[in-house]
């Protein structure tokens, strides 16, 4: 029983962090309708600018703030060199250039920075919390900053006009554009925001799986699953589908179908999700019409 | 002209002498000349194994050094390291266009398991060697079916049996768990481990548990090991993985005996991040000196290759013992470059790597030396066993075959 409580509770946070990485995820879907496969790396490139501002003294407050501005003046900036020019023309064309930047951050990363592992600190106590042995401080920390992450981008989404008209560019371009929504711009704000949630994802894994530039690359996948299950247009959504899948995973790994198939969970879930429930579980059903 | 006839004909005879001399002695395969030994090295520069990559760094420094000092019998040693990012059909790609392009006359220490196994086959139907691959599979000394492929570091079966003799000497009844890395490298050294255990294995290894290197972290692994109650654990696993696994089985408060891989004994990148505090007690097994190993530190070899680190690779950290392997390794070829003499034909390179007899390094702990056959294609099979501290790796019993 202890075992299986320690299996649930260190699935919740790796959960967490799928969920963290899901919510930016949402975040650009949101914004642009579009899946980008970058977003893990970027995370990963703003947690290295957030590591060398900690490594140069800086408290740590003030590096995690400054790192979420600079994530999201870098999401923008991309959007507006990279992106916009390629516009409309495919969604292939798009794909290929997040392909691109996932490598081009990836390789960066590593030539800066190097790729040896290195220690990422948290803001949260040391010690485990009442001296229990199943979850780190850190563990549960991350999976509050998760929560209030979700809180402001669904109140953002909810109630704000500019989340307003940011879904509507991403729904119907055209429309919002004639009602005077600013396409463009609620675009590479989206990406900024999308960037900066990244960031703080990236912070908050950091110290869980240590720093090194191939940190996102199992963990997006997840996310995906996390997103995809939950919702892809829907942040709850994306938040539960990631303790699910984090769950998921520890229980059918340690008790049903061993270790080596833990990856495969995953997998199996996105492609699962997408035959029988495209929307995910929480998604909303999309209906056109013709 | 008496005189003048004699002059010439001791001329002549002289002319004769060191023509016929030279032409027995110089032989060359492609990639050899008068002023130049042109080799290949294929290493992950990027991608997920890149910290490895250091290793190319190292030997690029060391073979400038080299140089600097004037060659080898008169030959600068030009090295072609290009990337694979660790990709099997990107090395076969590399080792392609190094033998067929670029002629190289072998390649040296390419990297990684399954890069190696990619490019096996293919040097071996080509006679290039395959030299001093850097891998501690069991199946790089191979001389019967694969003469031209040979590895350097003791192979993961050694290591594993080693660490199988320690468990049957101090703790007969131990209740062994494995966390291992579900590929070859991980089933090798599992593999050495329950040879050595013998037919202890089936009752002694209570649990084992994998990991893909696709895995953000192996908490649900350690959390399945500790229910098992066993009382030792082997630590099978990369280092960026072995440091989750140490921090894990600290702060879950599991106390086994931690064997933990020499893959991931880096003081710099395996137990800082995982915490020093948390790694106290992990037994691993060495052939090399620690760089910040204080006991080390008037050894007239660490001083040499620390005043090599200042000059050649500054940015390079001590810390980082890849640095020190990459020395050693290059040191070994240097020393298969002198035996070879003025005979560079790849064969007679295989020949000579296959004819190192007690040769000492001064990286290597005491005691320990490379030794290779025509019939043993392991350079190294000696091994220590040692205990860490808190602060550093500490030695002890003694080196074991």
């Amino acid at each position: 029983m202890d075992a299986f409580i320690a299996q649930v509770l260190s699935g919740l946070v790796t959960g967490g962090i799928y969920a963290s990485v899901a919510l930016a995820l949402v975040m650009i879907y949101q914004a642009t309708h579009l899946v980008n496969f970058a977003q893990g790396e970027l995370a990963m490139f703003c947690t290295y600018l957030a590591w060398t501002m900690l490594d140069a003294g800086f408290p740590y407050w003030a590096a995690f703030a400054a790192t979420i501005a600079l994530a999201f003046v870098c999401g923008v900036v991309i959007e507006r060199v990279v992106i916009r020019p390629i516009g409309e023309s495919s969604v292939l064309a798009v794909v290929v250039v997040f392909i691109g930047l996932l490598v081009i951050f990836n390789s960066l990363a590593g030539w800066i920075f190097t790729y040896t592992v290195k220690p990422f600190p948290s803001p949260f106590p040391a010690e485990p919390l009442f001296g229990n042995h199943y979850v780190s401080s850190h563990g549960i920390g991350a999976i509050g900053v998760t929560l209030v992450v979700l809180a402001l981008l669904y109140a953002f989404f909810r109630f704000t006009s500019l989340g307003l008209a940011m879904r509507a560019a991403a729904q119907n371009p055209v429309s919002a554009r004639l009602v005077g929504i600013r396409v463009g711009w609620t675009r590479a704000l989206g990406w900024g925001l999308a960037a900066a949630v990244g960031s703080i994802a990236g912070m908050m894994v950091a110290p869980t799986v240590y720093l090194d530039p191939n940190m996102m690359a199992g963990i997006l996948l997840y996310a995906f699953a996390a997103a995809l299950v939950g919702g892809i247009d829907n942040p709850w959504g994306a938040v539960a589908g990631g303790f699910l899948v984090g769950v998921l995973e520890n229980l059918l790994g340690a008790y049903v179908i061993g270790t080596e198939l833990k990856l495969t969970v995953a997998l199996v879930l996105i492609v699962g999700v997408l035959v029988i429930r495209p929307s995910g579980l929480f998604g909303r059903v999309t209906v056109k019409r013709v | 002209m008496k005189t003048g006839s004699l002059l010439q004909a001791t001329v002549l005879i002289g002319a004769i002498a060191l023509a016929t001399a030279s032409f027995a002695q110089k032989k060359y395969d492609p990639g050899a000349t008068d002023t130049e030994i042109k080799i290949g090295s294929i290493m992950p520069y990027s991608g997920p194994a890149s910290a490895y990559g250091q290793i190319g760094k190292l030997h690029m420094a060391y073979f400038q050094k080299i140089n600097d000092e004037g060659g080898i019998n008169g030959r600068k040693i030009k090295l072609l390291s290009v990337d694979d990012g660790y990709s099997p059909p990107k090395a076969v790609e590399m080792a392609r266009r190094l033998v067929e392009q670029d002629e190289v006359l072998f390649i040296f220490q390419s990297l990684g398991t399954p890069s190696n196994s990619a490019i096996h086959k293919y040097m071996n139907a080509k006679k290039v060697p395959h030299l001093f691959v850097a891998t501690g599979a069991t199946k790089w000394g191979d001389p019967k079916d694969f003469p031209w492929t040979m590895g350097w570091q003791p192979n993961y079966q050694t290591e594993g049996r080693i660490y199988a003799k320690d468990i049957l000497a101090t703790r007969p009844n131990a209740k062994i768990a494995v966390l291992y890395q579900n590929d070859d490298y991980g089933k090798d050294l599992l593999k050495g481990l329950k040879d050595g255990l013998g037919d202890k294995a089936g009752r002694l290894i209570v649990a084992e548990a994998t990991y893909e290197v696709s895995d953000p972290t192996v908490d649900s692994q350690i959390v399945s090991l500790k229910g098992s109650g066993a009382d030792v654990l082997i630590n099978i696993a990369t280092p960026k993985f072995a440091a989750l696994a140490i921090r894990k089985v600290h702060d879950i408060g599991w106390k086994p005996v931690h064997y933990l891989n020499n893959v991931s004994a880096s003081v710099g990148s395996v137990l800082v991040p995982a915490g020093l505090d948390k790694s106290v007690g992990l037994i691993t097994v060495a052939y090399q000196k620690d760089a910040l190993d204080t006991q080390w530190a008037n050894d007239p070899g660490m001083k040499e290759f620390v005043a090599f680190m200042a000059k050649y690779l500054p940015d390079g950290k001590l810390s980082d013992a890849l640095n020190a392997y990459g020395y050693s390794v290059a040191q070994t070829l240097v020393q298969v470059f002198k035996q070879c003499g003025n005979d560079l034909t790849r064969a007679n390179i295989m020949r000579q790597a296959a004819s190192l007899k007690d040769f000492q390094l001064p990286l290597l702990l005491p005691g320990i030396k490379i030794n290779t056959s025509p019939t043993d294609f392991y350079p190294i099979e000696s091994l220590q066993l040692q205990r860490f501290d808190g602060k550093q790796w500490v030695l002890f019993g003694k080196v074991i075959e």
